[in-house]
């Protein structure tokens, strides 16, 4: 036996505690205080119960996965192993896993993961699709001998001939998170028209799975519009925030995802119904007007547009006569107007005046001046009532202007 | 006509025909159609109508379950216990 340094001492405890299989992974119940969470992602708590304490370790790459954000004084179930910091010589537990231990607890995780994905928005209205309203197939995600499946089997058998394709699903315990995720999975591609996932009612801890991140992101996620249906009326998991459509039971679920047969029925005759009665009336519509267009072409009709065109002619024929009249009446007076002014400028207005007009008795030519008869020729003058012939005996020739005639 | 509808039968969605039944129905009730077309879209409304209360009357309801095996998937008829 020598003399241990300090670092020698840690270490033989550290590989003594390490290689115990009794501390090795093992479940620790306890309350959580003193909690440091540190920036780089690891947390260091102590467990405690009433008479004890022990020093935790969990580190960013366990904090990740973890599904619930630990708080001081929450109760949990630690799973881990022991393992000593030989830096300062305590032991501590390293966690591998970290459970709310506990109704309020899981209540508590549940109330934070419903709070975190609330405003991721995965619960938004404008996520959910529609349900269709005669689905042909109908996958459902349940277990093959829970109550559930029997209840859905009746109301759907019940109700409408919809093909119903399970997916057998473990909905308790450990592996049933991962289960309802394949499920949703394998169902979204197996040619269904809606999914029905769920399970019969149990305690908070039996439905915890449909509480679970995962579970809810594969509901999110999938194409297919999905009803929940988990536990009773009064249970509401986060399954049921995120799915498409919420039923309180899975028979309530059932009954959503089809129409009653029954009511489609009566629905198919009352359209049918409609049909003939739209078509009646719209052959009794048409038959009218067809009455009302052979009356407008009757022969009461016809004598009437013949009375018509009678007016209209006679009405024509006394606006062609007026009009001659005032045609006529216009051109009498400027006839009128005419003839006075051609009166005007005659040479018989002239004579009547006292001149009278002189020709050559030979060819009847107007004598204008002294060159245009020779003396000795006969002369004829016309008066106002007859014509005196004349013999030139002599002429002179002399210029007449308009003062020389006013003299005269 | 009857091998008509028989034939088209498994081609036709039921939803899509209880719909068009109904667009049917809306079209001779408000739409002002001539006689020609309204006695086409009666007839094809009659037709519908008859293939959907067929399709509901005759139709076998499968009830099966996803099995896997080796990786695989495969369908195989449901008998839940009673």
């Amino acid at each position: 036996m020598g003399i241990y340094t300090v670092t020698e001492l840690n270490n033989h405890i550290k590989h003594t505690l390490t290689s115990d299989p009794v501390l090795d992974q093992i479940w620790v119940q306890g309350e959580i205080s003193n909690l440091t969470k540190h920036r780089s992602g690891h947390y260091y708590f102590t467990i405690k119960d009433e008479n004890s304490q022990v020093s935790c370790v969990s580190f960013r790459s366990i904090n990740r996965n973890l599904r619930f954000e630990p708080e001081t004084n929450m109760k949990v179930l630690v799973f881990g192993s022991i393992d000593v910091y030989t830096l300062r010589g305590i032991y501590q537990l390293r966690v591998h896993d970290l459970r709310p231990d506990g109704v309020g607890e899981l209540y508590k995780a549940y109330e934070q993961l419903k709070t975190r994905l609330e405003k991721e928005g995965l619960f938004d209205v404008s996520h959910k699709k529609a349900i269709p309203g005669y689905p042909r197939r109908i996958g459902v995600a349940t277990s093959p001998t829970g109550a559930a499946i029997h209840d859905i089997l009746n109301v759907i058998t019940r109700r409408f001939p919809a093909d119903i394709l399970l997916a057998p699903t473990i909905v308790q315990g450990e592996r049933s998170a991962k289960s309802i995720e394949h499920a949703i999975e394998i169902l979204e591609h197996a040619n269904v028209d809606v999914i029905i996932v769920g399970r019969g009612g149990g305690s908070l801890e039996d439905l915890w799975s449909f509480n679970e991140e995962s579970v809810a992101r594969a509901i999110f996620c999938s194409s297919v519009p999905i009803i929940s249906a988990v536990g009773h009326e009064t249970d509401f998991t986060i399954a049921d925030f995120t799915a498409d459509h919420r039923a309180p039971t899975p028979s309530a679920a059932a009954e959503l995802a089809v129409p009653d047969m029954v009511e489609v029925m009566r629905h198919i005759e009352s359209l049918s119904v409609r049909m003939e009665q739209a078509l009646t009336h719209d052959l009794s519509e048409k038959k009218m007007h067809l009455q009302h267009l052979s009356k407008m072409i009757g022969p009461e009709r016809f004598r009437d547009v013949l009375r018509q065109e009678y007016q209209h002619i006679d009405e024509i024929t006394a606006r062609m006569v007026h009009l001659m009249r005032t045609i006529m009446n216009t051109k009498r007076s400027s006839m009128k107007v005419c003839s006075g002014r051609l009166h005007a400028v005659s040479p018989l207005r002239t004579i009547e005046r006292g001149y009278s007009i002189a020709v050559r008795k030979d060819d009847c030519r107007a004598i204008r001046n002294v060159d245009d008869i020779n003396e000795g020729e006969i002369l004829e003058l016309t008066v106002m009532d007859g014509s005196i012939e004349c013999n030139v005996m002599g002429k002179s020739r002399q210029t007449i202007t308009r003062d020389m005639t006013k003299e005269v | 006509m009857e091998e008509d509808i028989i034939a088209n039968d498994k081609n036709e969605n039921f939803e899509d025909s209880i719909e068009e039944l109904e667009k049917i129905v809306d079209k001779l009730e408000h739409g002002q159609i001539t006689l020609e077309e309204s006695i086409t879209t009666f007839e094809r409304g009659m037709k519908l109508a008859y293939r959907c209360n067929q399709q509901l009357v005759e139709s076998e309801q499968k009830i099966e379950q996803l099995v896997e095996e080796n990786g695989r998937l495969r369908q195989e008829p449901f008998n839940p216990i009673e």
